[in-house]
């Protein structure tokens, strides 16, 4: 019953990409800056707060004119990218890649900074007095006690990025084989007369998918907690 | 030798105090709420006195006139707090062994036994601090601080979160550290009998103030009221 069309089935690997490389790569940087708002007191840092969350109160269209404007062949940063660094965005998967991070960046950074939050300091002082540069004591002591709240962000952020619709078609369009995800697949054969059966398959593969996701990072978060309460 | 000299405004409360503690264990006597565990925070390097100096073994730790401020975690100074603070997601083993990784030295399994020992804490090596009673938890918490190799050992009220039974526990390992360990210590407690079996020299802590230095005789000739 879930035989997919090559088509399709390159949408639902690209969209898999799309999910896994935006998730990762936004990583390091939400965890930076859930750091940075959960444990620092800077000039800016409301206005910090509130660019973050942009993304997650902006309509998606709106979200991807911005990348398309600022990181597209012509544009500023997208011309800069491209001509030092060879990164080219627009009507490419990784710029599909881009906008999935973007929208899901609040989501991951919110995760993180909650847990962080969490973390009792006064650990991270017994840290200190044993020797542990604030490098360390994060590395050691932070990070793996937050750890159940990074992947809950990870998760979020990956389930957020294989949804993400708005801003990735406003952004790098609608191709197959290089932009179009699993959203952009159905939409595309909803518009089609007859293209409702094939569209009901990648809703089934969208949906195990997604219940996949969340099972796996239950399964990890309950692991991580349990190493936390000494199991 | 350690000299405290340091004034520090916490809101409305304000601790200004000034006193030396030579080899051997010295006691921080006084009431809850009196500024002990500030004074402890602020040697330790995690609270910043506004202004003063410390000064450990004739290196100054903090001194505002000179700019110095030695991060905490420079200090070498191992701690002890009320609550323990083991840290949840490592195994006893690898608690003990945190101030050796964090300094960058060398394994040292006869350092290691000999406080494993000192401390009887043998048996719970590879368990989590939260499989441990209380009694246990201070004992290797005291024991992660003797093996970072600290130049001065502050203990803040070790055993403050244990009930009457838990403390004579625990009371003759403080004395044994006290006596094998050759480190000098700081002792902070609002409890006299305690005070009287660890410490030799005491320093009377009252409203963030210094009221008065002796030895260990100075509780018998302070206010029965306070011991509770």
């Amino acid at each position: 019953m879930l035989e997919l069309s090559p088509q399709d089935w390159t949408a639902v690997q690209l969209s898999l990409r799309v999910a896994a490389v935006s998730t990762l790569v936004a990583l390091p940087f939400g965890i930076a800056i859930a750091m940075l708002l959960a444990r620092k007191d800077f000039w800016g840092k409301t206005l910090l707060d509130a660019i973050v969350h942009l993304p997650l109160v902006l309509p998606p269209v709106v979200t991807g004119y911005l990348l398309l404007i600022s990181f597209g062949r012509r544009a500023p940063v997208g011309a800069f990218l491209a001509d030092h660094f060879g990164i080219v965005f627009s009507f490419r998967w990784t710029g599909a890649a881009l906008a999935c991070g973007v929208m899901a960046f609040p989501l991951m950074v919110r995760a993180i900074r909650l847990s962080i939050e969490a973390v009792d300091r006064r650990l991270e002082d017994a840290a200190e007095t044993l020797g542990a540069n604030p490098a360390w004591t994060f590395a050691t002591v932070t990070l793996p006690l937050a750890l159940p709240g990074v992947i809950a962000g990870m998760m979020l952020a990956f389930a957020r990025a294989l949804g993400e619709f708005g801003a990735t078609i406003t952004f790098v369009s609608n191709i197959p084989g290089e932009t179009q995800t699993i959203s952009a697949a159905i939409y595309t054969l909803t518009q089609v007369p007859g293209g409702d059966a094939d569209a009901l398959k990648l809703v089934i593969v969208a949906v195990i998918i997604s219940f996949a996701a969340l099972l796996a990072s239950e399964w990890f978060a309950r692991r991580a907690a349990a190493r936390l309460h000494g199991a | 030798m350690l000299v405290f000299q340091a004034k520090k405004q916490l809101g409305e409360f304000a601790i200004k105090a000034s006193f030396n503690c030579d080899s051997g264990a010295t006691a921080l006597f006084g009431p809850s709420g009196s500024g002990k565990t500030s004074i402890i925070n602020m040697i330790a390097g995690l609270l910043e006195p506004d202004r003063g100096r410390i000064v450990l073994e004739g290196e100054p730790l903090f001194d505002d006139a000179a700019r110095i401020v030695v991060p905490a975690w420079r200090r070498r100074i191992g701690c002890v707090f009320q609550e323990g603070r083991l840290f949840p997601h490592f195994t006893v083993r690898r608690n003990l062994d945190y101030g050796r990784w964090m300094g960058g030295h060398t394994a040292d399994s006869a350092a290691f036994d000999h406080v494993v020992e000192l401390l009887n804490i043998g048996h719970l090596l590879d368990r989590r601090p939260g499989k441990l009673s209380g009694g246990e938890r201070q004992r290797v918490a005291v024991g992660r601080a003797l093996l970072m190799r600290p130049r001065l050992l502050l203990l803040d009220e070790p055993l403050a979160s244990l009930d009457a039974a838990r403390k004579h526990d625990i009371l003759p390992y403080l004395e044994r550290l006290r006596d094998e360990a050759r480190v000098p210590i700081i002792y902070v407690s609002h409890n006299a009998a305690e005070i009287k079996r660890i410490a030799s020299h005491v320093v009377r802590i009252e409203d963030g103030k210094v009221v008065a230095t002796g030895t260990a005789e100075l509780l018998d000739a302070g206010q029965v009221d306070m011991l509770a």
